[in-house]
Formats: structure tokens, C-alpha cells, sequence
């Protein structure tokens, strides 16, 4: 079960891992992040930012259009 | 080497299309866990002038270029296709259409995020441009070496 679910649907880049980045800031290490989006570019770039912030992309799954993330957070 | 985990941008364009990369370059960078400073210079200045469409200038000439590039995150127009405001308009109603963040949000978003934002000590001067024309959160002028300082620590360095 994810620790806080951020509704992404609908925003368009940069917002998603904008606000990905206050969400998780807002949780604590090892918590999980789960995150929901439309953007389809979504998929590369919460792989791309996982990498970067040295969180784990603990799963990446879509259903009917909609994208779902889960994000553990590093530490 | 640079260090990756910094990023320099120079923004020398007071554009719409050249405003959003900067913008979202920047503040995506700086979620990404990266240090992130933008120097403004020339017409990317009027990226941080205040949306309260304010002339700003010391004499008539200053005052005149004000006018005709009146600035404001809000008042950016595109570089080409404007037709006579109408394309300027139509692309701000297509970005709006498609949930994509307006200039001031995004420049919130990159103050909020501790994105460092420098403007250039010449371009003021000759703009006759004080601080009070200026956002929030903008830091005090510097010049040219400042930015180069800033660059050769950067692993990322963009002119936009």
C-alpha cells in the first residue's frame, strides 16, 4: 500500500515530478509514493527522475489511459 | 568536469518560446535534486519584470523599449508567428486548453524549489531597471564573470 497518492492526471510537463518532488519531501525514507498520471511522457521521465533522485521506481503500470507509479522514497 | 549535479543557464530571451524551456528546464532540474542557477541577461530579464505591465526606464529611449517589450512573465509573445497578437494568443489559449502551467506558476515553482535567479548588473543599468521592477525572490545583480564562475563548477550549462 503506498504511504500518499499524488493525483497528477491531467497536468502536463513539468508539473508531475514537480510536484512528485514536494510530495515526497513530505514523506519519510523508505515510504512509498504512489503517483498518477495521464501524461504519457510521464513514463520515461519518472524513470529518468527516479535515477536522478536515487529513489526507487518500485512499479510502472497502465490501465486505460491512465498511468500509475509507485516511487519508493531513498534513505 | 563539472559537476553534474549543477546546472547554468544563461536566459537571454524574453520570448514565450524560449521562457518555457528555461522555466521547466530549470524546475525540473532543481526537483531532480540538481542546483540549479539562471542568469537573466538582456531580454530574459523581462521574464522577471513584475506582471503589473509597468513601464520601466530612466529616459524616453529606455522607456520607449519598455513599451514596445512591456515584459511580465504573463506578457511574453511568441518569437515568430505573432500575427498581430493573434498567434501569441491562440498558443497561450492551446497551452491552457492542455493544463500546461503558466510562466508565473512555473517561475513560483522554480523560486519554490530554490532555483537561484541572477540578473545581469549591465542589462539593468541600461534599462534603467531596479529591483522593485522585479519578481520575488530574485537575487542581486552580477556580471559576466560571476556567470562564468558559475559555469566552469556546472556539469550542465545551457544558453537559451
Amino acid at each position: 500500500m503506498a504511504d500518499m497518492t499524488l493525483d497528477a492526471r491531467g497536468l502536463q510537463c513539468p508539473m508531475p515530478v514537480v510536484k512528485a518532488k514536494r510530495a515526497i519531501d513530505s514523506l519519510q525514507p523508505g515510504q512509498i509514493l504512489e503517483i498518477l498520471a495521464t501524461d504519457p511522457g510521464s513514463k520515461a521521465d519518472f524513470a529518468a527522475w527516479s535515477r536522478s533522485t536515487g529513489n526507487e521506481l518500485v512499479s510502472a503500470t497502465e490501465s486505460g489511459g491512465v498511468f500509475r507509479y509507485e516511487v519508493r522514497k531513498k534513505g | 568536469m563539472g559537476d553534474p549535479n549543477k546546472v547554468t543557464i544563461i536566459a537571454c530571451s524574453g520570448d514565450l518560446d524560449k521562457a518555457y524551456p528555461i522555466l521547466i528546464l530549470a524546475s525540473t532540474a532543481a526537483a531532480s535534486g540538481k542546483e540549479v542557477t539562471i542568469f537573466f541577461s538582456f531580454w530574459g530579464l523581462f521574464i522577471l519584470k513584475k506582471n503589473d505591465g509597468k513601464l520601466i526606464g530612466k529616459d524616453w529611449m529606455t522607456k520607449m523599449l519598455s513599451f514596445i517589450h512591456r515584459g511580465g512573465s504573463d506578457r511574453l509573445k511568441l518569437s515568430q508567428y505573432r500575427m498581430g497578437g493573434m498567434g501569441t494568443w491562440m498558443m497561450n489559449q492551446v497551452f491552457r486548453k492542455n493544463k500546461v502551467a503558466k510562466l508565473s506558476e512555473l517561475l513560483d515553482m522554480c523560486r519554490e524549489l530554490g532555483v537561484r535567479m541572477i540578473p545581469c548588473q549591465m542589462t539593468m543599468d541600461a534599462f534603467g531597471m531596479t529591483m522593485n521592477d522585479l519578481v520575488e525572490g530574485v537575487e542581486q545583480p552580477v556580471g559576466a564573470a560571476t556567470a562564468i564562475e558559475y559555469a566552469s563548477e556546472s556539469g550542465i550549462n545551457w544558453f537559451i
